[in-house]
């Protein structure tokens, strides 16, 4: 060993470029508790959890330490102890400590680290026993007394999303997280991403939960209850339940048959139809010279994004509707007529979804929304244990027909560069395999914040690039601004894609990226990997579609 | 004016010091704070007027020669002074040649000021300084002055703050000019590591050493940052400076522009200071159009611009990242560091971050070098320290001193001891970051080194002085209030830490203070001091620390006896009835304003302790002292 290590507890630990020593004792098998440290956001240094004990005696926060080779630290010394124990109790007295009616119980990180260092008592009055909510949020719902101020909300809503909703207001034991002028969030600039509530140790912010309206409109024998499930979703399920399976999609269909749907179908099969409505508009655009670049419009959080900010360069965004939103008016077409209530569900990895719904552009010739709620992964997987379902045990099922079919160009859409692949698929000159092989690790695939690629198309290189994380559009959009040429890019507003999505479950970064890799798996097995191929497609476009993709299939965002 | 050469700066530092050598009399009204509040303005308008009406000639603004103007002989010159530090006795009047100190004047003063003093030579003891029978003329005589030395305070007083003119009649920016013409970089910044000046804000770090670490960096961007966010409580050493010699600061600053590279400065000034905002503005304007700030100084190539930021009033805004945050447009909260402010300060570049008393010692040492510095106070914190003198003393106001001075001398000689002829019992110093002294501590010599080792901290030069009837535990809640609210929020301890500390002080000194209250309160304090984030979190409980530690009784007669032993905490104070001494008068029911007190006519009364709302209304009113406070 080189003398570049230090010693923690007791032991040598090599140090390789880790940036804080928070990151080393990682890496040295230690759990630090830590409230405000994410690796992607900024260092905050708040919570003063990671504190460690250094050789002398002196106290150094582990995140915003850099490590130095002969350094010697103690993570767990009783002085340590007792600090630790005693800022939880802190935050514990100034927390609404309702635990067992909680959103987050069991899932909290105060209380997981309460009990870990035995916090059995609180010697201070409580100012916040009550709840302090604000849920005038279509996507999420906050909870400023469970609010911990770990700030982890500000910097993944200013840093990474660029958004800038919430932020610190007022000071000190006044401090809160706010939107500007103390507004509700709906009334600020928040697109529903939900990143927010994805990164909270506590239920201050969580996903709004439309669980409890869909159980009273199911098992209703007048009504036809219709699940659309989108591609993301089926990746992230199974972990909760310890079930070690990669794609769930079968179990998924079949555990909501058993909830009470009579009908469950796959939002890749809208997907399909996205992409032969993109490729359709890309190729229109290349004739009549623009404009470019022409941005994907899956992503509704990104078009609440460009609304707010670029209001500009809606015109770039593509007319198509979100798979979601092309899905179900199809659905809506084929069961209007049959004679009951039809109850239209979407299950999304998307907090935004619960708001792309209820716009003005998807509701149906009645004034009702296509989609009438949409639940995500998270609500799904609570709605299975409500159920009482043996997630391990249950036998799959295939989707119903008669839109059974879906591609692989579809089921990709879930990860960053999805989108943009299936686009090319379709349109690219070459579609042999080895074609497709070179495309997807030419620079589509992988999960770099922008990720840009020249395309050649027939006789010209077309600039295409696919964005995620809502800051780096801001980068991207910068960039265009200063006059550089982009013909096709793909924007999804969550890191890594909707696999990334807030209504997932919590997962590491590494494990999106599994999410993502399991999703390229399930795209290898699709016997038929381009949209045009699904026999679906030529059904809906020789019958219902016919005439009607534009009504249907498209939408105008206009500020 | 405006100067472009070295030469021309030589020739208008003669013409102006011949026009002040020229003036007959001066009289100096001061145009600090507490006297512009005192109605000092009015003072020097009048002045102004009655001169000009005695048809003497009177020199307000010194005069261009080169413009045409006429050199004034024999004329009166009236200025606008800075602080002279004597503020218990405002507003003051100094008149030169002489040296003659008015206390406590009053706008119908003046027409005798003028008459006797300023027109002719007699002297009006009525408005002189008198301590024990003795009346005091001259200013230098008054032991509050005499026991002083003044460098960094040396123009506060003496000339006219308004004017660059007056700054440049007494050779101000010769030290400006020396560092850009007989030094290089090199040399400004090894005369500076070895002056050893530490820095005035609180820390003491070198200034030379973070200037030398500013220098070395390879961004070249670079900038200079002035603290003027004096934020402790009855502070205002910093103030004084900006008010009263704003050019002494600008030129310290554009100094360390010159050592380390930088080409801006910033002076972060909390918006409470609207005077020595005004004054800097004037002050910059003016070296602007003098040529001593902006583009080519001097002629040189060398560029300096100064910016001027107020603070909205957030105590945390001293504290290095979160004054440069604040800057930046940001919201003033402290960050993890490294990276430090010299790597990274303001707008991410290379920062020198002083304090405004430590810039105003620069252009002295540039021109009188670090050996003269050296001579001032002990080797290890050498130069001079302005305090703020407050609380039970008799002489309050700003006093510099040089370091390694005693307390006793501070409190007893300079302060002229406690007011009322009480006993001392502690000073608070270091503001709400510091510790109290007791009588034990008295001769302990004031520099940054030694109060380290009995946990106190010089701070930023805050003196609070506590007689007898001082409630120490209302003391550490008064000072545990201040930081709890300007904590800034951001870490847990300090956050919530604090909050809970306020809340177990505010129930001791009510009375409900409960078993084992101390100990959590240490346990709290430990909590905070080890794990906060910044400064001022990791010194938030010194206070409570050490009153602790010097009267724990105090604590425990408030928790277990529910009694203030220095009777102050009101909501302690039980009244009863001596019956011995009760003649019956009944007196004081007809006092009581809630009918707390019952009895019979001449027999002795009883007060009902669950009625009463200690207002002590019975005590006052009783003649035979059968009312009991305590």
């Amino acid at each position: 060993m080189n003398n570049n290590f230090m010693i923690i507890d007791g032991s040598p630990v090599p140090i390789e470029g880790e940036k804080n020593l928070l990151e080393l004792i990682r890496k040295a098998g230690i759990e630090m508790p830590t409230f405000c440290y994410y690796s992607e956001l900024s260092v905050y240094g708040a919570c003063r959890m990671c504190m460690v004990e250094n050789k002398w005696g002196g106290m150094e926060a582990a995140c915003s330490t850099p490590p130095k080779a002969g350094m010697e630290i103690k993570t767990n010394t009783p002085r340590l102890r007792k600090y630790r124990k005693m800022i939880l109790e802190l935050l514990l007295a100034n927390h609404c400590r309702d635990c067992t009616t909680c959103d987050k119980n069991g899932k909290c990180k105060l209380q997981e680290l309460a009990t870990r260092f035995d916090v059995h008592r609180v010697r201070f009055d409580n100012p916040k026993s009550e709840p302090l909510i604000d849920d005038s949020s279509l996507s999420i719902t906050r909870d400023a007394n469970k609010c911990i101020l770990c700030g982890d909300c500000v910097r993944m809503c200013n840093e990474i999303q660029n958004v800038g909703a919430i932020d610190f207001a007022f000071r000190g034991s006044n401090m809160k997280v706010a939107c500007a002028f103390n507004k509700p969030i709906a009334e600020s600039n928040c697109v529903g991403c939900g990143q927010c509530a994805a990164v909270c140790p506590t239920a201050a912010i969580v996903i709004k939960d439309d669980a409890h309206l869909l159980w009273q409109q199911l098992n209703d024998n007048d009504t036809l209850a219709i699940a659309q499930v989108a591609p993301a979703v089926r990746v992230a399920v199974a972990k909760e339940f310890g079930y070690k399976g990669e794609n769930v999609m079968g179990k998924i269909t079949a555990c909501l048959h058993r909830i009470g749907f009579d009908l469950v179908f796959d939002t890749a099969t809208g997907a399909d139809m996205t992409v032969m409505e993109e490729a359709n508009e890309f190729l229109e655009r290349l004739e009549n010279g623009g404009p470019f670049p022409m941005f994907t419009s899956c992503c509704p959080a990104w078009v609440k994004y460009a609304e707010n900010e670029y209001p500009e360069l809606l015109p770039n965004i593509s007319t198509c509707r979100s798979p979601m939103q092309m899905f179900a008016p199809v659905i809506h077409e084929q069961y209007k007529n049959c004679g009951k209530k039809v109850l239209s569900v979407a299950v999304m990895p998307c907090t935004a979804k619960k708001f792309e719904a209820a716009r003005d552009e998807f509701k149906d010739e009645n004034g009702k929304p296509y989609v009438d709620i949409v639940i995500t992964t998270q609500e799904l997987i609570k709605m299975i244990k409500q159920a009482g379902i043996v997630f391990e045990d249950i036998e799959p099922e295939a989707i119903d027909l008669p839109f059974g079919t879906m591609t692989g160009s579809g089921v990709i859409f879930g990860v960053t560069g999805g989108v943009m692949e299936a686009v090319i698929r379709r349109v690219s000159d070459d579609k042999s395999i080895s074609a497709l092989r070179n495309l997807a690790f030419e620079g589509v695939r992988g999960f770099g914040d922008i990720r840009e690629f020249e395309l050649p198309l027939k006789d010209r290189t077309l600039k295409v690039a696919a964005v995620n994380g809502l800051g780096n559009v801001a980068k991207i959009v910068e960039r265009i601004k200063s006059g550089e040429h982009f013909d096709l890019i793909e924007v999804m507003a969550c890191p890594n894609g909707c696999i990334g999505g807030a209504g997932q479950p919590f997962a590491s970064t590494h494990e999106k990226h599994k999410r993502g890799e399991n999703l390229y798996k399930a795209d290898k097995l699709c016997t038929l990997k381009f949209s045009e191929e699904n026999p679906l497609m030529k059904e809906l476009y020789s019958g219902m579609l016919k005439g009607r993709e534009h009504e249907l299939l498209h939408v105008n965002y206009v500020k | 004016m405006q100067l472009r050469s070295r030469d021309a700066l030589d020739e208008y530092i003669r013409l102006y010091s011949k026009e002040v050598d020229a003036q007959k009399k001066k009289v100096l009204i001061c145009a600090g704070t507490g006297c512009v509040a005192g109605g000092s303005l009015g003072i020097y308008d009048r002045i102004i007027s009655l001169v000009k009406e005695k048809g003497v000639d009177c020199v307000v603004e010194l005069a261009d020669e080169k413009n045409g103007s006429q050199l004034h002989e024999a004329s009166i010159g009236v200025k606008r002074s800075g602080c002279h530090g004597f503020c218990e006795m405002g507003p003051l009047v100094r008149i030169e040649p002489g040296g003659f100190l008015y206390t406590k004047v009053k706008l119908e003063d003046c027409e005798e000021i003028v008459e006797k003093t300023v027109l002719g030579d007699e002297f009006i003891d009525r408005l002189a300084y008198k301590q024990n029978g003795v009346i005091y003329k001259q200013q230098e005589e008054i032991p509050f002055y005499k026991m002083q030395q003044r460098v960094v305070l040396e123009h506060c007083g003496h000339i006219d703050a308004t004017s660059i003119k007056e700054y440049l009649a007494i050779g101000g920016y010769r030290a400006v000019e020396k560092a850009l013409f007989d030094m290089k970089p090199q040399e400004i910044l090894d005369e500076m590591v070895e002056s050893n000046l530490r820095g005035r804000g609180g820390g003491g770090f070198p200034l030379g050493k973070k200037w030398v670490q500013v220098a070395r960096q390879s961004e070249p961007v670079k900038y200079v940052v002035c603290n003027g966010d004096e934020g402790d409580p009855g502070a205002f050493m910093d103030r004084s400076i900006m008010e009263g010699d704003p050019h002494r600061l600008l030129e310290g600053m554009i100094i360390g522009g010159i050592a380390t590279g930088a080409h801006d400065g910033y002076i972060y000034v909390r918006a409470e200071y609207p005077l020595a905002v005004s004054r800097l503005r004037n002050a910059i304007k003016e070296a602007e159009e003098a040529g001593l700030l902006g583009d080519n100084i001097l002629g040189t190539d060398f560029c300096f611009k100064m910016h001027i930021n107020r603070g909205a009033g957030a105590f945390v805004c001293g504290e290095g990242s979160a004054l440069t945050a604040s800057i930046e447009g940001k919201r003033g909260m402290p960050r993890v560091k490294p990276p430090r402010t010299v790597e990274k300060g303001l707008f991410e570049k290379p920062t020198v971050l002083n304090n405004v008393e430590t810039f105003a010692n620069v252009p002295q040492i540039i021109l009188k070098g670090a050996k003269w510095y050296k001579s001032i106070g002990p080797e290890n914190s050498p130069g001079t320290k302005a305090f703020a003198l407050t609380g039970n003393i008799n002489n309050t106001g700003l006093i510099e001193v040089p370091m390694g001075t005693t307390l006793r001398e501070i409190i007893f000689d300079v302060g002229g001891g406690i007011r009322g002829g009480k006993q001392f019992k502690a000073v608070q110093i270091g503001g709400p970051s510091g510790g109290c002294l007791v009588t034990d501590d008295l001769d302990i010599k004031l520099d940054f080194d030694s109060l380290k080792k009995v946990g106190a901290m010089i701070g930023s030069g805050g003196l609070v002085v506590m007689d007898e009837s001082s409630c120490m535990v209302e003391v550490a809640r008064f000072f545990m209030n201040f930081t709890q609210n300007e904590s800034c929020g951001k870490c847990v301890p300090c956050r919530e830490g604090t909050k809970r500390m306020l809340e177990i002080l505010e129930r001791i000194v009510a009375g409900n203070g409960r078993d084992g209250d101390i100990e959590l309160l240490l346990e709290l304090a430990d909590t905070i001091t080890s794990t906060a984030l910044c400064g001022l979190g990791k010194s938030a409980a010194s206070p409570v620390v050490s009153t602790i530690k010097n009267f724990r009784s105090e604590y425990e007669a408030h928790i277990k006896d529910k009694k203030c032993p220095a009777g102050n905490c009101k909501k302690l104070v039980v009244y009863s009835i001596d019956p011995a001494l009760c003649k019956g008068c009944s007196r004081c029911v007809k006092a009581c304003p809630v009918g707390a007190i019952s009895g019979e006519v001449r027999n002795p009364f009883v007060i009902d302790s669950s009625k009463c709302i200690k207002c002590g209304a019975c005590f006052t009113s009783c003649h035979f002292k059968a009312v009991k406070e305590g």
